[in-house]
């Protein structure tokens, strides 16, 4: 795919306290930044289950960005702490499934840091676009063997 | 012919476990024996397939099938006794999820092929021939089933009526799958048959658990003398009880190994090795980001261990295809 063309589908956790507040803030600021990420927001990065991350790359995110309170400063004392101890076991997994790390990002952004949002959404939107699009599928094998030409075809459709 | 009804065993990608798991019913084998006819069972009678092609459509009662689909030859079984049968039952881990198959999911068949072929240190292929799906000599064809790039659950190929999970599936399960079709008192479609609850419910170590359960360091059941009482995640060992279904009797724990996950996830989860990183992830006893890393660095295979028998059930499913330019 022509470059030019490709705009990364990124999809953002954002925690309640921190970092939701911090593009909150950047938005009342009028700071201008990449239009690529899809907020969600989540009480607490604690809160971000590993299957969130992974359903999100399995339904087409190009990218995964974790936003989390600074350590020391999580609304709920430890919840940013949990989602980094996952985070490190779940960033491992998705290497070994094949997807570069640079689509998974974890950074603790807090409510003061309006423009450090738009600076990380900014460089991850680039590195994820020079990755190009991730397109996570498994691609129908197609029946080629040539011993049950035609015959599976009818059995598939009247088994389906 | 007589009127009980007709069952079937077949078998896909799967190490013959599962066959063994239907012996293992001892005596209680001739109630099922008495109750219903076998019609197909390769592993221990000799029906075809041309015998099953040749009976009415949904005239098997129910089809137990274990193993993942792999090859074409595993697929076609698989519609073909779904024509067959009223119900058809994912019997085990690898139908249900996969299993140790779907860990070839991490590979593809080239690479696959180049490794058993021709790289394996007792492989002697001058050749180096792999296999084919069609071969021609002295104007003769012959052919083989084709072995797909990505393993599959028995429910990414056909449609599938419920489940016996486990690796193999247990004695009380199955009698009591059979039990359940055989009196027609069946649970809602798309039911695993099994409890739905984790197995640390079951597990005679349970009380030993502490309330909050943190810890500084993973070991391997090979580093530990392992005390036969104590929760086993209490001792450091990666134990998956507590994000895996129960059912089983606890086997594995009562026989001092840790759970390794065969029975897969409770119904309320959709990504078994998801939920089982979450679980033992959270039980890490540091705030900081470096040691964070020296512990999880005891974990040397994150797949292997968090989706052993669920890759191909995962909702990655594989890993990435390199796209060949």
């Amino acid at each position: 795919m022509p470059e030019s063309t490709f705009e990364p589908k990124i999809v953002a956790f954002f925690c309640n306290w921190c970092t939701y507040l911090a593009a909150d803030s950047a938005g009342i600021s009028r700071f201008k930044y990449a239009p690529n990420i899809r907020v969600i927001r989540v009480m607490c990065s604690g809160r971000i289950d590993p299957q969130f991350i992974l359903d999100a790359f399995a339904k087409g995110a190009d990218g995964v960005l974790i936003g989390g309170c600074h350590p020391n400063d999580c609304h709920y004392q430890e919840g940013n702490y949990k989602c980094l101890r996952r985070f490190n076991l779940l960033k491992r997994v998705v290497r070994q499934m094949g997807i570069e790390d640079q689509r998974l990002r974890l950074e603790w952004i807090s409510a003061a840091e309006a423009d450090r949002l738009r600076v990380v959404v900014n460089d991850m939107v680039e590195k994820v676009r020079a990755l190009g699009p991730l397109n996570w599928s498994v691609a129908p094998e197609p029946l080629a063997p040539v011993h049950a030409a035609g015959e599976l075809r009818v059995l598939q459709e009247v088994s389906r | 012919m007589s009127a009980k009804p007709k069952v079937a065993f077949y078998w896909c990608a799967s190490c013959g476990g599962c066959e063994e798991a239907v012996v293992d019913l001892e005596e209680k084998i001739l109630n099922v024996v008495e109750a219903v006819d076998i019609v197909l069972w390769p592993v221990a009678m000799d029906f075809k397939r041309k015998d099953v092609e040749a009976m009415p459509d949904k005239s098997i009662t129910a089809s137990f099938i274990n193993g993942a689909i792999r090859s074409s030859e595993q697929e076609e079984m698989a519609h073909i006794l779904r024509r067959k049968s009223q119900f058809v039952i994912s019997f085990g881990a690898c139908a249900q999820l996969g299993g140790i198959p779907g860990l070839a999911n991490l590979s593809d068949r080239a690479s696959v092929f180049q490794t058993v072929y021709r790289e394996t240190p007792s492989t002697v292929n001058p050749e180096g021939v792999v296999p084919q799906m069609e071969h021609k000599e002295n104007g003769f064809t012959v052919t083989l089933p084709g072995l797909y790039e990505t393993v599959r659950t028995l429910d990414q190929v056909i449609d599938v009526d419920y489940a016996i999970p486990g690796c193999p599936p247990t004695a009380n399960l199955i009698e009591g799958a059979v039990q359940a079709l055989l009196s027609g008192n069946l649970p809602p479609k798309g039911t695993v048959l099994a409890p739905d609850h984790a197995l640390c419910d079951e597990c005679p170590r349970k009380d030993t658990r502490p309330e909050k359960l943190l810890l500084t360091e993973w070991k391997r059941p090979h580093q530990v003398l392992i005390d036969t009482e104590t929760c086993l995640m209490a001792q450091g060992l990666l134990c998956l009880g507590p994000a895996t279904r129960g059912g089983c009797g606890a086997p594995c724990t009562k026989g001092n190994m840790p759970c390794t996950g065969c029975f897969g996830p409770t119904s309320r989860v959709r990504d078994y090795g998801g939920k089982a990183l979450s679980a033992l992830a959270s039980i890490v006893d540091s705030n900081d980001e470096a040691e964070i890393a020296r512990i999880m660095d005891k974990i040397v295979d994150p797949i292997g261990l968090v989706y052993r028998y669920s890759l191909a059930a995962s909702r990655l499913r594989r890993k990435k295809m390199e796209v060949n330019a």
